[in-house]
């Protein structure tokens, strides 16, 4: 695997941009600004990240009620996505989607899911699309661990690998299913041997580790776009903001959160390799850091003060015309 | 030219000429192949559960005629998938019962995703689904349960009574750019009549008045248009004229229509086979008080079944769906 400097700027400022959109939100919830429910993906940036560079637009990804990290790295305008947060009109779904339904299919972006384990078909079906126009692309889930326990995530899964799909499933297993820790709920060790069931490869990678990510995804989206059917592929990572926001996190040691966050943080592993290997200057991601901050500071300039949606848009789009 | 054929052969015929002009058209669903060696030609296919979809197989293959593994809330899911992505699925639920297996991509991604994502998607799927009694199918298979596809916004709803409006509906239904439920109802599924040769739409959310008569209004869908009809002709014979308005559509629900044979008559009973409670039928009830009001002469009756499921035994089954006795005694309380 060869990344060029270009490739990771990109995939660092992607992963920058993600971090510093949670840490702002929930700064605007905490501040009365921002309603409804909202669930943030700070700590899993590499596993968006890792996988969604190496899709194009008309590849298409589903996503989760944590879904705002898939949308920045799937290429969601970032201004859009806040605008919708705070209901305007401009917002990308026009203030009718919110946190958990938060999309941009012209990105190929299918949707945040506000009901776990929900998007899992929806890709199956993407995949069959792709399957049977014969296109080439590839469809992509993300979903928890919670969501293996749903009956959909084995419905499809048992229907992708019978089909042949050109589809990965990707569960990010940040180790608990809201408050309850994953061991409580799931019998096996790693949920990537769920895919045994159903005669699917399966793989597992560093879900802190982007070029881990990024090496096992490719593998897995180059065999689904061969024709030679889907993959299981678990991510280990970690929540590091709770479950959402306002989670006193009372059901989580600190000190194994701290660890994770001291010692695995994505962005700061991420940044020690590519030092290491001298591909990027430290100061070419600090620029980053800076542009990403001004690109916040502008996206919350301007989503304060665009338009309401019309009221007259409650009944829009219900049915297409 | 029309020809005679059964509300099953007729579907069938929809679904022919809707994968004939448009190649996006795919079924899938339980058994919709049923079977059939995969290579050759030994065994014969059972095209469903009542060989609804027999012979497509053979005319457009496996890749547009896909069997599903018994995964109604896979299958369902899958197909608003396929359609959000440029496809435009023909799901096949067998039984409206199985609802209770399969509700999530119906009630929060078929009917919610375009909403949802500001307009940005269109989702192009039919669900065709038998429902109803008449089969002696009992609790779990019997049921009517378009009220709750009726009443979720963003999905459409459609009921045919006769072989030649379920073809028309059934192309239309796959040619909206909406969610459509196709209710099949087993009380008109054997029933035979002329079904117009070629493709033709009926378009989705207008009722049709099936029979005219100016002294009471009898407002069915489904399977309670020929209850209607019957019961219309023991009113006539008494001298009481009905007109019978057949709904075709619950979702969209062609209000204008219900309140014009309203206003003629002064008088109307609505019958539908489903429960009482938060129906179909209650809805229609409102709508007369809500906004038919001054036409009223006498009160909106409703002939539905009763708050229970459905029942095994034939004698129970006969007893628990409407009857055109029971529409034509309830006319006649309204004195």
């Amino acid at each position: 695997m060869q990344l060029s400097r270009e490739q990771l700027l990109d995939a660092y400022t992607r992963m920058r941009t993600i971090r510093a959109f949670e840490e702002k939100l929930e700064e605007l919830v905490k501040a009365g600004k921002l309603g409804g429910f909202l669930h943030l993906y700070a700590g899993e940036e590499a596993v968006a990240v890792g996988v969604c560079s190496q899709l194009g637009n008309a590849d298409i990804v589903t996503s989760t009620h944590r879904g705002h990290g898939h949308c920045i790295a799937k290429g969601v305008d970032v201004k859009g996505m806040m605008a919708e947060l705070f209901g305007r009109a401009t917002g990308v779904c026009k203030g009718k989607g919110g946190s958990m339904h938060i999309a941009d299919v012209d990105c190929g972006m299918l949707g945040a899911n506000g009901i776990v384990g929900a998007g899992i078909p929806l890709t199956t079906g993407a995949a069959l699309t792709a399957k049977l126009k014969k296109t080439e692309n590839v469809a992509v889930c993300f979903f928890g661990d919670g969501a293996t326990n749903q009956g959909q995530f084995h419905e499809s899964l048992n229907m992708a690998s019978n089909w042949k799909l050109p589809a990965v499933y990707v569960v990010e297993n940040n180790g608990f299913g809201e408050f309850t820790p994953t061991e409580y709920v799931v019998p096996v060790k790693d949920i990537a041997e769920r895919a045994r069931s159903y005669a699917m490869r399966s793989d597992i990678a560093d879900g802190m580790d982007f070029f881990d990510v990024y090496e096992r995804a490719g593998e897995a989206i180059e065999r689904a776009r061969r024709g030679e059917g889907p993959t299981l592929l678990e991510c280990k990572t970690y929540r590091f903001m709770g479950h959402f926001v306002g989670d006193p996190l009372v059901y989580r040691p600190k000190e194994e959160a701290e660890d994770w966050i001291q010692n695995r943080d994505p962005l700061q592993i991420f940044e020690a390799k590519v030092a290491e290997a001298g591909l990027v200057e430290e100061s070419d991601l600090r620029e980053i850091d800076g542009a990403v901050t001004r690109l916040l500071e502008e996206a919350i300039a301007e989503a304060e003060a665009a338009p309401l949606p019309d009221l007259s848009s409650i009944l829009a789009d219900v049915y297409a015309e | 030219m029309s020809r005679k054929l059964s509300t099953g052969r007729a579907i069938n015929e929809a679904l022919r000429i809707a994968m004939e002009t448009d190649p996006d058209v795919i079924l899938l669903g339980e058994d919709v192949v049923g079977g059939g060696t995969l290579e050759g030609d030994d065994l014969e296919e059972m095209g469903g559960v009542v060989g609804t979809t027999k012979g497509l197989v053979k005319q457009f293959g496996r890749d547009r005629v896909l069997d599903t593994p018994i995964s109604e809330m896979g299958l369902l899911g899958t197909a608003v998938g396929a359609a959000a992505t440029g496809l435009r699925p023909v799901a096949e639920l067998m039984f409206m019962d199985f609802l209770g297996v399969s509700l999530d991509p119906l009630l929060n991604q078929a009917a919610k995703l375009r909403y949802m994502f500001g307009g940005k998607v269109r989702i192009p799927l039919t669900v065709r689904t038998l429902c109803g009694a008449g089969m002696q199918a009992a609790a779990q298979h019997s049921q009517s349960l378009y009220w709750i596809t009726a009443g979720i916004p963003g999905l459409k709803t459609v009921i045919p009574s006769n072989p030649a409006d379920a073809k028309g509906l059934l192309l239309a239904a796959i040619r909206d750019d909406n969610p459509v439920v196709f209710c099949e109802p087993k009380l008109v599924l054997n029933q035979v009549g002329e079904v117009p040769e070629g493709d033709y739409e009926v378009p989705i959310g207008v009722a049709n008045l099936a029979r005219e008569g100016g002294d009471v209004s009898l407002v069915g869908f489904g399977g309670t248009v020929p209850i209607a009809l019957r019961a219309a002709d023991l009113l006539a014979a008494e001298g009481i004229q009905a007109d019978v308005l057949d709904l075709r559509s619950l979702a969209p629900l062609d209000e204008e229509a219900i309140l014009t044979t309203l206003e003629k008559t002064g008088s109307l009973v609505v019958v539908d086979e489903s429960t009482p409670r938060c129906g179909i039928a209650s809805d229609v009830a409102a709508l007369c008080v809500d906004r038919g009001f001054d036409f009223l002469n006498t009160p909106v009756r409703r002939v539905t079944a009763p708050h229970a499921p459905v029942p095994f035994s034939a004698v129970l089954e006969k007893a628990y769906l409407p009857s055109a006795e029971r529409v034509a005694a309830t006319v006649r309380e309204l004195g």
